[in-house]
């Protein structure tokens, strides 16, 4: 199966981390991304800018698409990232969420769903 | 009971689970073991009992299950068929053991909400009905059977493994599952229900088997083996009978045999096992008159120094009025009024002490309020005649 790891952080503290900080961090997805490679379970993934750079585009009732600056929700954690794996099931799909849990703050790990091919 | 009765009883769990980890379906699971059971209702009083129930059982489930698939073309496409090569008729029951533990485990699984958790081990692996657990959470049936469905829905969507969890995990997993199997138990024991309690008894045996250095494994084990001890004496004409007026030539041998075994080996105190050892005093104790009331008010006071439960502190109190005397389990019980003002266990107990002084008429106030308080009919009578 498919699985999305959603990576959500307190963008404040991205934001305002300094140079070792950053570096720690993206030595540790260098290494996740070997593991994900180890398994051949690495389907792709992102970094997502930070929200100051986001626009939102919605429907409004008089069927208008409303843009409006920032995020879609003004939480303190944000979206900042996504892997794509392939796993066996959800055991292993939550042992690679696990192995992020020291270097992100919140994973939530999505089924993809399949669509049957035609 | 009929030969197809018994066969339920004693094949349900394993076939439930070997079906589940076949079809990949809960649903499609049950129905075809229904099906199974009602071509065994059709056919064994005439044909005979077949001479291995539980394989015949199995190879009627998967016919249908494949007949209801062909049928269901919608879901054929969908689902692979997946009767597969690893599960062909001549390993079970070796493969029931495994099939038996993956379901509970899939059940069990920690990104199930915990009363999901507990329902969807109810519902397949102990067999109760929707409505029935419906009761047990005090929810109307359409809530239960929404939260059922979620739960399946999860189970299937999320990938979640119908198996056991790898070396690594299995470890983390198993407090889990031995809650949930306590749960299972007690709730079997508590409404005499001893297919469901047998079924708790049976999971905790294959849960040890696969750990047998977890103490605590070993320790739920030994408890609901001493309780499941008691099943043919604690029921008499529909009415519960107390511990120390059970016939104890009806507790079962085997079981606490089984139990004692287990508790031999030295494991650090912790509450499943204090609770277990208390069990035990009882259990090889010929007579009620025999029993080592002493040693279980020790027991109870390390217990409660690890839980701090009240309810602890009053069946401590018990203990010692019966190994010390009423003026030693009064000051044992003082005070606890105040955190279990409405347990009428208390209250009778409180009576038992006050009689035991001398003191007819606080006994008979004590007796009173416990009749109040009782939730059966037969306690309410038995504290009655007690106040007198």
């Amino acid at each position: 199966m498919k699985y999305a790891l959603l990576m959500y952080s307190v963008e404040k503290d991205w934001a305002e981390a300094d140079e070792a900080t950053r570096e720690k961090v993206y030595a540790a997805h260098g290494r996740f991304s070997d593991l994900l490679r180890s398994r051949d379970a690495g389907r792709g993934g992102e970094e997502l800018a930070l929200t100051s750079a986001a626009t939102t585009v919605r429907m409004t009732a008089d069927g208008e698409a409303l843009m409006t600056d920032g995020p879609y929700a003004e939480t303190a954690e944000q979206l900042g990232g996504f892997y794509l794996v392939e796993a066996r099931d959800l055991d292993e799909a939550l042992e690679f969420a696990r192995a992020l849990a020291g270097v992100e703050d919140i994973i939530e790990v999505r089924p993809v769903v399949e669509h049957p091919s035609a | 009971m009929t030969s197809v009765e018994a066969a339920f009883h004693e094949h349900r769990g394993p076939l439930m689970a070997t079906l589940v980890a076949e079809l990949r379906s809960f649903d499609l699971a049950e129905e075809a073991l229904q099906d199974a059971f009602a071509a065994a209702t059709d056919q064994w009083p005439g044909e005979g009992v077949p001479r291995r129930p539980a394989a015949w059982l199995l190879s009627v489930a998967r016919r249908r299950a494949v007949d209801r698939r062909r049928r269901e073309q919608t879901l054929t496409r969908y689902l692979p068929l997946l009767i597969t090569e690893e599960h062909t008729p001549a390993e079970f029951p070796a493969r029931a053991a495994d099939d038996s533990l993956g379901l509970l485990f899939a059940c069990c699984h920690p990104s199930l909400g915990r009363e999901a958790r507990v329902a969807l081990a109810l519902r397949f692996v102990a067999g109760l009905t929707v409505p029935e657990i419906a009761r047990l959470f005090l929810v109307p049936e359409a809530t239960m059977a929404a939260r059922i469905t979620r739960a399946k829905q999860k189970i299937r969507a999320a990938g979640i493994p119908l198996r056991l969890p790898t070396p690594v995990d299995l470890p983390e997993r198993v407090p889990g599952v031995r809650a949930v199997l306590y749960l299972l138990f007690t709730e079997g024991y508590r409404s005499f229900r001893d297919e469901v309690a047998g079924e708790a008894v049976r999971l905790t045996r294959l849960l040890h088997e696969l750990r047998p250095t977890d103490a605590e494994t070993a320790s739920v084990l030994a408890l609901m083996l001493l309780q499941h001890s008691r099943r043919r004496a604690r029921l008499r004409d529909g009415r519960l009978v107390l511990l120390a007026d059970q016939d104890r030539t009806q507790w079962n041998a085997l079981d606490i045999a089984e139990a004692l075994t287990l508790l031999e080996v030295r494991t650090p105190d912790e509450p499943y096992r204090l609770q277990a050892m208390i069990a035990a005093r009882h259990a090889i104790a010929g007579r009620a008159e025999d029993t080592d009331w002493a040693a279980i008010a020790r027991l109870y006071a390390q217990l409660e120094a690890l839980t701090g439960s009240p309810v602890v502190r009053l069946n401590r109190a018990v203990a010692v009025l019966e190994a010390d005397g009423p003026a030693a389990a009064r000051d044992v019980i003082a005070g606890l009024e105040e955190q279990l003002p409405r347990n009428h266990h208390l209250w009778a107990a409180r009576g038992e002490i006050a009689l035991r002084l001398g003191d007819r008429e606080a006994a008979a106030r004590e007796f009173s309020r416990a009749a109040e308080l009782a939730p059966t009919d037969t306690e309410r009578d038995f504290l009655i005649k007690r106040a007198g």
